[in-house]
This record gives C-alpha cells, sequence and structure tokens, in this order.
C-alpha cells in the first residue's frame, strides 16, 4: 500500500498507554504496544475521535503555521463557516473577517460561498437518476470511512468538490483575474476545524487540491481575539448567506438543497449506524444523506476552541439573522463540470486477513478459534481493541495469546500447579512418609 | 468454513447482528465488493424473515473462496404459495410490523435479486428452509 499522509499523529512523549483511544477508533486503527498509542496508518481515516479522548493530549493533528504564508506571493484565507460560530454573537463575521486578515493574509474567501455554489450544483446534481439515496462528499472523514468500511456504497457518494476545494478554485480564479498573479504565487490556507479536511487536502480525492494548507482554527484562535479588540482591524464585507453559513453545523447542508426526503446523521458511531442501514438495501425512499463524522457537524470538529453547544446556538442566531437580510448578488460557476469530482473514490480495503483468498479463510477459521478461546471481556489491557480484534491480531502476528491478561493467569495457574506437584514428589531416601501412607490406604 | 447464527422470532432489538458479523467475516477474507454486498442483504434479509415470520430458525453461512451459500433454516407457519410470496410488495406481515418499517413485502424479491442460485422450499405449519448462493466473481475493473 502507498505511503498514505495522516494529519493525525502521537505525541509519544504525553501517551500513557492507557488504551482509551484503542476503544473509540471507528475502524480499529489503534493498538496499544510497549507501552503506546500505534496507529495503523492505512486504517486511519483522520476523523480526530482520538484527539477527542486522548485524557493525556497525546493525540494531535499536523496542522500548518501561519509561518508558511511567506512561502507565497499572494495568500488566501479560506475561513470555515464553522468559525464563526466561535465568536460571540455580537461579533459579526465582518468584524471575525476583519480580524482574520491582519494574520498575514492579502485575502479572504469565504467557504460558506463556496457552500452556496455547491448547494446549487447539489440540486442540479439531485435531480438526474443515481441510487438512493446519495450520499454526500462534504466530510472526507467519513468518505474515507465508507472507503475502509463500507466499500459497496462508495457508489452513492455525489461526485461533486467540497464546498472548500470550490471555495479554494474561486478565490484562486479570482486573484488570477484581478492581479494577473501566476497559479503557484497564490498560497489557499483553509481554516480549518478538524484534521480530515488537512488529509483531504494533502490526499485530495479529486486530481488535486485547491488548498496549499491549513491552519488549525484552535491555534490562532487566541490571535483571533486579540486582533477583534485592536483599533487597526477594520471590518471586510462578508458575502455570506444563511444557505451557506449553515454548512457549518449538522443539518445545515440539508437544508440548503431541495430533495422530497433528505436525513442528516451526526456523529461518526451514527453515521456507522446509518451507512450499515443502507448497505442492507434499506433507506431507499431518501434521496439524500448528509452525514458528518463530528457530533454537531463541523462546530464540533476536533480542532475548533468553542463549545459545541454554545457554537450551535451561536450559529442558529446568525443564519437567523442572515435569512432575514436580502441576499447579495454572487457570481458563481453554473457549469455542473465545474463541480464534478474528476476521480472515482475508490475502496481502501484495509481489513483482509491475507491477499490469497484461501489462506484467509483458514486465517479466519483460526480468528473464530481464538475469539472463542479468549475471555469476551474486551478490557482492552492486551493493547487491542477487543477480544475479537486481538484474535485477529493474532492470526496475522502482531500478537500473542499471552497478551490476554486472563489467558496469561490461566498459564500462570497451571505453572503453580505444576510446580506444587512437583514439590510433594519425594526422592526415595525420604520414602518412608510414602510407606505410611500406603500402608494406611491398605486398611481402609 | 462455516457460520451459524440461532434467530429469535419477533426480537427485533437483535435483527440484524448475524449479518453483519457474516458482513464482517466476509471481509475479512478479502471477498469481492459486490459479493460482499449482496451476501449481506441475503443474509439480512433472510434473518429478518425468521425474526417477522417464524418462531425460530438458523442462519447459516458457508464461505468459500468462489461462493458463500446462506441457509436460513425455520420453524413457523410456512409459505402456502411460494410464488406469490416471491412478488414485489406482497406480505402477510401484520400491520404492527409494518409500522416498524418492515414487511414491506421486499424481502424475497431482494433476496432472489442478489443470488445467483435460490432454492426455496416450505410447509405450511411447519417452517421454511431457503439456500441461496453467490459467486465470487472477480469485478470487471482489476
Amino acid at each position: 500500500m502507498q505511503q498514505y499522509f495522516h494529519s493525525v499523529k502521537l505525541d509519544e512523549n504525553k501517551c500513557k498507554g492507557c488504551t482509551n483511544c484503542i476503544k473509540r477508533c471507528p475502524t480499529e486503527a489503534i493498538r496499544v504496544r510497549d507501552g503506546r498509542a500505534l496507529i495503523i496508518e492505512e486504517r486511519c481515516i483522520d476523523c480526530g475521535e482520538c484527539i477527542r479522548i486522548c485524557p493525556n493530549q497525546a493525540k494531535l493533528a499536523i496542522t500548518d503555521s501561519l509561518e508558511r504564508l511567506k512561502n507565497y506571493k499572494y495568500t488566501i484565507a479560506l475561513p470555515a463557516p464553522s468559525l464563526y460560530a466561535q465568536f460571540e454573537p455580537k461579533t459579526n463575521p465582518e468584524e471575525i473577517l476583519g480580524a482574520l486578515l491582519t494574520l498575514g493574509f492579502n485575502d479572504i474567501y469565504e467557504v460558506a460561498v463556496g457552500a452556496e455554489a455547491v448547494s446549487m450544483a447539489l440540486n442540479n446534481y439531485l435531480q438526474q437518476d443515481h441510487p438512493k439515496p446519495l450520499i454526500s462528499s462534504a466530510c472526507p472523514a467519513v468518505v474515507r470511512l465508507m472507503q475502509v468500511r463500507f466499500p459497496g456504497l462508495l457508489k452513492h457518494i455525489v461526485s461533486i468538490e467540497t464546498p472548500m476545494e470550490i471555495s479554494a478554485r474561486l478565490a484562486r480564479e479570482k486573484a488570477i483575474q484581478q492581479y494577473g498573479l501566476k497559479d503557484e504565487e497564490i498560497g489557499v490556507f483553509f481554516i480549518t476545524p478538524c484534521p480530515a479536511k488537512v488529509t483531504a487536502i494533502k490526499q485530495p480525492f479529486g486530481e488535486k487540491s485547491y488548498v496549499n494548507g491549513a491552519i488549525s482554527m484552535s491555534t490562532i484562535y487566541g490571535e483571533l481575539l486579540h486582533r477583534l479588540n485592536s483599533p487597526d482591524t477594520r471590518p471586510v464585507e462578508s458575502l455570506s448567506g444563511a444557505c451557506g453559513v449553515g454548512w457549518g453545523k449538522a443539518g445545515g447542508e440539508n437544508h440548503a438543497i431541495w430533495c422530497n426526503s433528505h436525513l442528516a446523521v451526526d456523529g461518526i458511531h451514527s453515521v456507522i449506524n446509518v451507512l450499515e442501514e443502507i448497505e442492507r438495501g434499506r433507506l431507499n425512499d431518501i434521496d439524500y444523506l448528509e452525514a458528518q463524522a463530528c457530533t454537531g457537524g463541523c462546530i464540533g470538529g476536533p480542532l475548533v476552541p468553542q463549545n459545541l453547544f454554545v457554537a450551535r446556538v451561536r450559529m442558529e442566531k446568525l443564519v437567523k439573522k442572515l435569512s432575514s437580510q436580502k441576499t447579495k448578488p454572487l457570481q458563481l460557476p453554473k457549469d455542473p463540470d465545474y463541480f464534478r469530482l474528476t476521480k472515482p473514490i475508490l475502496p481502501r480495503p484495509t481489513l483482509k486477513l491475507s491477499e490469497d483468498i484461501d489462506q484467509a479463510i483458514s486465517m479466519l477459521e483460526e480468528v473464530e478459534r481464538i475469539t472463542e478461546d479468549l475471555p469476551g471481556l474486551d478490557c482492552g489491557s492486551c493493547g487491542s481493541p477487543s477480544c475479537r480484534a486481538l484474535a485477529e491480531d493474532i492470526v496475522r502476528g502482531h500478537a500473542e495469546t499471552a497478551f490476554c491478561i486472563f489467558k496469561l493467569r490461566e498459564r500462570l495457574q497451571l505453572l503453580a500447579q505444576e510446580m506444587v506437584n512437583l514439590s510433594l514428589k519425594q526422592p526415595p531416601a525420604m520414602g518412608r512418609a510414602r510407606e505410611v501412607e500406603i500402608k494406611e490406604g491398605d486398611t481402609r | 468454513m462455516q457460520f451459524e447464527f440461532n434467530i429469535e422470532g419477533m426480537n427485533f432489538t437483535r435483527a440484524g447482528e448475524a449479518a453483519a458479523k457474516i458482513k464482517k467475516a466476509l471481509q475479512l477474507v478479502g471477498m469481492e465488493v459486490e459479493t460482499v454486498r449482496k451476501a449481506l442483504i441475503v443474509a439480512y434479509e433472510a434473518e429478518l424473515n425468521i425474526v417477522i415470520h417464524a418462531y425460530h430458525g438458523k442462519l447459516t453461512a458457508e464461505v468459500n473462496s468462489d461462493r458463500v451459500e446462506i441457509k436460513a433454516e425455520d420453524k413457523g407457519p410456512g409459505i402456502p404459495d411460494i410464488n406469490l410470496a416471491m412478488k414485489e410488495g406482497y406480505s402477510t406481515a401484520p400491520p404492527n410490523i409494518r409500522e416498524m418499517g418492515f414487511g414491506a413485502g421486499m424481502g424475497l424479491p431482494n433476496i432472489e435479486r442478489c443470488s445467483d442460485k435460490l432454492e426455496i422450499t416450505s410447509e405450511v405449519n411447519q417452517g421454511t428452509q431457503l439456500l441461496a448462493t453467490i459467486y465470487n466473481r472477480t469485478s470487471g475493473e482489476k
């Protein structure tokens, strides 16, 4: 398998090997070995669940620093809609954009605008004939989850670029047109709520990404708050409408598109439940499924500074305010091809036990046999997420039965018994006691 | 290799568990995406049929490198007219089951659509046996 970039990484010095993350990972991609978490690279979907759960802050997301802006002649910030919900209601988007601009960007392009364009493209796409339900392509963690665990459903994903990519492309084209810049002179930076977007930039689902880097929302938050209060910060016109901004929270995407019936599901484990349902051939009465890995949608991302529920109220207020305002005229592309994903999304079969199917079957038999023999407590002490996963790891040659503390105890007990038995055996020179025993036996 | 699951009638909370385990096994074996998809639907529908219609039953999946065979045997009311039961939308499920979103009369047609070979035998007031075969065909793209 090709070398794969991951945004989610481990800080080995902070990791205590506590097994919290292995239990939470939706693709069973983490093991604890030598007292430290180990991420199985090809299974990781960069959803960030482990970042959220880790009590020691040992999981982190690799994002870009503002230093990277220096590598480009002209830089553009792409704020995700979820950014607006991180500030108090009295702070309007214009001020937030103004503060963002003072961090060193030459321009701003709101992802909410791209989301509006994508909403229109989706309405168009939904009118054609497709397998039902169609599944949103917006959350990269969900798309990668499907590549690993639900390859049979990949044909349900809409073949449309994400609002982030469309915004980046529009922003680039605008800069080239306005200032006659060369493509490589422009640096486009996404202000990201999650690590999955970072991975989507380094390893795009389409031919290439129009984004050059991603800056974590939480790392620049303090600076933004500071700049908001600075007298040098001037507001920048915001073009976002209610429909685009709404994409920042769960259900917002569905709100922005028209179809007979849609379903919105958020939180990776709930997403898995719904995808399982679709896989069994159900839910074909639904036209469109919006699925987001984070509870609450992007405002619940692992890299956002604000509490999800607080952010949700703020988001709802902002959307309400924007929908009562007159919409600003936007120049957006209408051509369906502009939005198309340029490559099909292919499966990433990382679960198979062996490349040889007959060998895999006999390995599976072995997995079943070992699972049966394990205690079934799924305690995680062995470093695998469940007894079943340990059995798989043993068969793959990555673990041994003695990793199970219960199996180890059983063996110790046997060994102790053996030692007791041995200790009872007397040397011939001390055979008298034994004679007495035998005599006693005879008189019975 | 073979998997076997006991299925209880009317136990909707556990319905789908057997099918989910079969799917996981097929993925571990490295079956083709389409084979896994079809086998999962067949297993799930067969499992649900037992839950909805029978008193109890057994679901078996026999996994070979070239095919998956799914067998469902139940003790139950049986099917008086198999041809009629195979019709899309025909269902004998009572209203309370339909209200739960099940029993829309798509179970057997779905099983038929997803299997390469299908045998159903049934005896009224005794039970039903179903044997579906899904061949593991290499997909065209590879």
